[in-house]
């Protein structure tokens, strides 16, 4: 894809990048804090993950290679967008294997891959307010984070649990960050929460439209809020991946018929690949494998 | 428990408050001890609220003080403490029960729900045992066990006031604030939260500044009453005394008019 | 059998290209040119720029025919532009009192200096479909030729401010920089320079909705129109080189200045208040919601209890931005199978476990 001229490397001018760069190293250095950032008017919408292409642009270099993922595929024409853009602003190489990615921009999904040290996982943000369903105003929010005042968050769990047996909340599960911050995961499914615990890729989150940044440092300490007789719990299925026969990754529901039939595949396309490649075969057979090839 | 009753739990010092041009109380200065009742009473628009509003760091008077004496620091100023320290005051040490319950209850979730909210707000995080203590609160002021689960939506309107008070005293606070607590109730259920409230009152020590228009309701709560009019305290004494032999003549009226035996 | 989500790409240039065939419509049907857009439906423009916060007629015109006409992703387009420029200077304040006056109307005063000029106005105009306009070529009748008055045209707010009957407005710190929302996140409380940044650059549907409540009673304001004003005014800057202002352009601007009853503080003998409200071009609808929503913000700074939806400046400010508010209610469009599968997952779940429960 050709390169467009005219516009600064990562198309952001570098005194905005600078910008970001610092309200990042605020973010990094409060775990869970959101930082207000001067976010700039994206040529992409608003909600279409403005903050996390901001944030990737002002850490991206020339020897980065990205990737790009939403839902956790690669090829969803959002992620496919956002890999163009990167890839005509900053030329810089992409890739859709999880371990040869530097830098990975997510929406919705953490890849089943564990990240390592070196790597940096960046967030597309909504809603970075864990609390705004309870507040709706800044105002009050901000002094409750400032003041610790998150029992509010416990009452709707506790509701949950009177009124379905169990905690009913299935993704953006709000988690408290190094014992501090009420942190929003963003969207991802509490599947993954788990694995932003102690992680050790830089998590860094970006809120375009609301003008938010946070992060969670290397190795940071990343609880999810629960009862000490109901414990935080994630969740499973009773297949595994037609395609890869993976038991452990997160599943996506495929509609087969008009009948109510239905089968599962990895959310996660790259690691479904991997293991694919590696040999594994799901109950779905050769025939599944070349339809979805 | 031995208290210092020399010394005030609650102080207003001159306390006023204007809305633009116009007045919502003016120049209010009492003390409150621990383990008294201080009733405010005054028709509709006499500043009764505007002033309970003011003393429970609601609204920040134009000025004068509110003083509390608070579990570590002694007496401050409501107004001139962190805000950090004035919210856990409000949400331990302190109480508010509104008019309307509606304003005070979060009327989607469960009443458990809205009496372990405090208990939550300072760290609890077992539910059997937050679920437990909630039930145990809601009996104490006559709610069913078996309705721990319900929203108060779906409970009537005295029921809705004791889950109120339940909600507010789980803390265990030394001081409440009422605003017309039985307002809007039939007689016979307004008879019974009195009763109620009276003997809460007396079993866990509780100071209370209650705000109301029935002198009925001062009668059975209050050691003393304000008289307000015009935003402005016209009569400060006894209970018995104000209501027996009230000396101004706003006072007076009042009396007559509402209290005929 | 399963079919995988792929070839995005593809499918994204071939949207592309039907979207590009779309806009151009009919080709036997001549092209729209950029100067007819700018000249002929100068109000869309006119919106462009005010919302898009950026004064080129010409790039106004070139992003609503690129959005096909949709003036809300056409201000997203001028947005988008708008923020990669560089910032060469910060023009002196615009005064508006020396406009050069093409309309200037006061509800206020019958006469007035400087007078009151009704200009082109849809005002009196009766809203019958002229169907002379359907075919081209009908030349309209002639605009009067009138010299424009060159005596002074004073606000009418200055000439109240004399008797001091109403507040005089003036910033707390007349050297402070002018808030940028474009570069600095809003924080509330808000100031006023910061608000009426905000309103400028807010939605007209939205502004016009709360300005219409606040005259149904949702925070009434009293307001009455002390003048509204549309012309040109010069910009100036102060070169650094320089140290003197010099003139660089003009801007077509309208503004709207509301006199306000209110009784005021307590302290303070009666006076008016003020509402303002400015847009790029002509566009008093804009400017007048504006103005009537500027003042409802100002409720608390005027001790007036806050409890309408106009007067509530987080909400108000939070959801003026149309690019804002566009994006983000049509980004559920996009897949949420992720999320949604969780929720799949956990009514199954429930409906399990209470199944259970029931056939026990």
């Amino acid at each position: 894809m050709s390169v467009v001229t005219g516009y600064n490397f990562a198309y952001l001018d570098e005194q905005t990048k600078r910008m970001i760069r610092r309200a990042l190293l605020k973010a990094v250095a409060v775990p869970g804090y959101q930082v207000p950032f001067g976010s700039r008017e994206m040529p992409l919408p608003y909600g279409w993950g403005t903050g996390g292409i901001q944030v990737t642009a002002s850490v991206i270099g020339p020897d980065d290679v990205l990737k790009v993922i939403d839902q956790g595929a690669d090829d969803t024409t959002n992620a496919v967008s956002i890999r163009r853009f990167f890839a005509r602003v900053a030329g810089v190489a992409t890739t859709e294997r999880t371990p040869e990615a530097t830098l990975i921009q997510t929406r919705h999904r953490i890849p089943e891959t564990p990240l390592r040290a070196g790597q940096i996982l960046v967030y597309q943000v909504p809603i970075p307010e864990p609390l705004r369903w309870v507040e709706p105003r800044e105002t009050e929010t901000r002094k409750m984070h400032a003041l610790i005042e998150y029992g509010v968050m416990h009452v709707k769990l506790y509701e949950d649990i009177t009124r379905h047996g169990r905690i009913a909340t299935s993704y953006d599960y709000p988690v408290l960050v190094n014992d501090r911050y009420v942190m929003a995961p963003s969207p991802i499914p509490k599947f993954d929460n788990p694995k932003m615990h102690r992680m050790p890729a830089l998590q860094l989150f970006g809120a375009g439209r609301e003008k938010r940044l946070y992060a969670v440092p290397p190795y940071t300490k990343v609880e999810s809020l629960d009862f000490e007789d109901h414990p935080f719990e994630v969740q499973r299925w009773d297949d595994v991946c037609a395609l890869c026969g993976a038991a452990d990754s997160y599943l996506d529901e495929v509609i087969v018929d008009d009948r109510g039939g239905r089968m599962y595949v990895c959310s996660d396309s790259d690691y479904c690949r991997e293991r694919r490649e590696a040999g594994h075969l799901g109950p779905g057979g050769p025939a599944g494998l070349e339809a979805a090839e | 428990m031995t208290v210092d009753t020399a010394k005030p739990l609650l102080r207003a010092e001159g306390v006023s408050k204007f809305f633009g041009r116009q007045v919502g109380c003016r120049e209010v200065s009492f003390d409150l001890h621990p383990g008294e009742v201080l009733g405010i009473v005054g028709e509709s628009g006499s500043g009764k609220t505007t002033l309970l509003n003011c003393l429970s760091a609601q609204l920040e008077p134009t000025s004068g003080r509110v003083l509390y004496d608070t579990r570590v620091e002694g007496l401050q100023d409501v107004y001139r403490m962190s805000e950090a320290s004035r919210r856990l005051l409000i949400r331990t040490d302190w109480g508010i029960v509104r008019q309307n319950p509606r304003d005070g209850l979060r009327m989607g979730v469960s009443a458990g729900a809205n009496v372990g909210e405090r208990l939550m707000a300072v760290g609890a995080r077992h539910y059997g045992h937050i679920r437990a203590e909630a039930t145990d609160w809601l009996a104490r002021v006559e709610i069913d066990p078996e309705r721990v689960d319900d929203p108060p939506a779906t409970f009537s309107g005295g029921m809705q006031q004791r889950v109120q008070l339940a909600r507010n005293l789980v803390t265990r606070p030394r001081l409440v604030f009422m605003d017309e607590p039985t307002g809007g109730l039939d007689v016979s259920v307004q008879a019974r939260l009195l009763d109620l409230l009276r003997g809460l009152v007396t079993d866990l020590g509780l100071s209370a500044v209650v705000v109301t228009h029935d002198l009925a309701v001062t009668r059975l709560l209050a050691h003393r009453l304000v008289v307000m009019k015009g935003g402005a305290v016209v009569e400060t004494g006894l209970t018995d005394q104000v209501l027996d032999d009230p000396q101004h003549p706003y006072s007076q009226l009042l009396v007559s008019s509402i209290l005929q035996p | 059998m399963y079919v995988a989500v792929k070839g995005g790409e593809k499918a994204i240039e071939n949207a592309h290209r039907l979207l590009a065939e779309d806009r151009r419509g009919d080709p036997s049907v001549p092209e729209v040119t950029l100067d007819q857009i700018s000249e002929q439906l100068s109000l869309a423009v006119d919106r462009v720029m005010t919302e898009g916060a950026l004064y080129d007629r010409g790039l106004a015109a070139l992003a609503v025919k690129q959005a096909r006409g949709d003036l809300i992703e056409a201000i997203f387009l001028l947005r988008a532009y708008r923020t990669t420029l560089p910032r060469l200077a910060v023009t002196e304040p615009v005064d508006t009192a020396a406009m050069h006056i093409h309309r200037r109307i006061s509800a206020t005063f019958k006469d007035l200096p400087g007078g009151q000029v009704l200009g082109p106005t849809f005002d009196y105009t009766h809203r019958l479909l002229d169907f002379d306009l359907a075919d081209p070529g009908n030349a309209p009748p002639g605009a009067p030729s009138a010299e424009p008055r060159g005596d002074p045209v004073p606000h009418v707010t200055g000439v109240l401010g004399h008797g001091g009957l109403i507040e005089r407005e003036a910033a707390d710190d007349p050297d402070a920089a002018v808030p940028d929302l474009t570069r600095e996140p809003l924080a509330f409380p808000a100031d006023r320079p910061a608000r009426l940044q905000n309103l400028a650059r807010g939605d007209e549907g939205f502004l016009l909705a709360l300005g219409y409540s606040t005259q149904r009673g949702f925070g009434s304001t009293h307001p009455f129109i002390g003048e509204i004003r549309m012309g040109e005014v010069a910009v100036e800057i102060v070169p650094e080189d320089l140290g003197f202002a010099v003139e660089v352009g003009d801007l077509l601007l309208t503004e709207c200045e509301t006199v306000n009853q209110s009784k005021g503080p307590r302290t303070e003998a009666p006076k008016f208040t003020r509402g303002y409200g400015l847009a790029f071009g002509y566009a008093e609808r804009k400017a007048m919601a504006m103005a009537l929503v500027d003042r409802a913000l100002r409720c608390r700074d005027l001790g007036e209890e806050p409890k309408a939806p106009a007067q509530d400046e987080e909400f108000v400010l939070s959801h003026a931005d149309n690019v804002e508010a566009s994006g983000f209610v049509q980004h559920i469009k996009l897949p949420h199978y992720v999320d949604f599968q969780g929720e799949l997952d956990l009514i199954r779940r429930l409906r399990a476990e209470r199944d259970a429960e029931v056939a026990q």
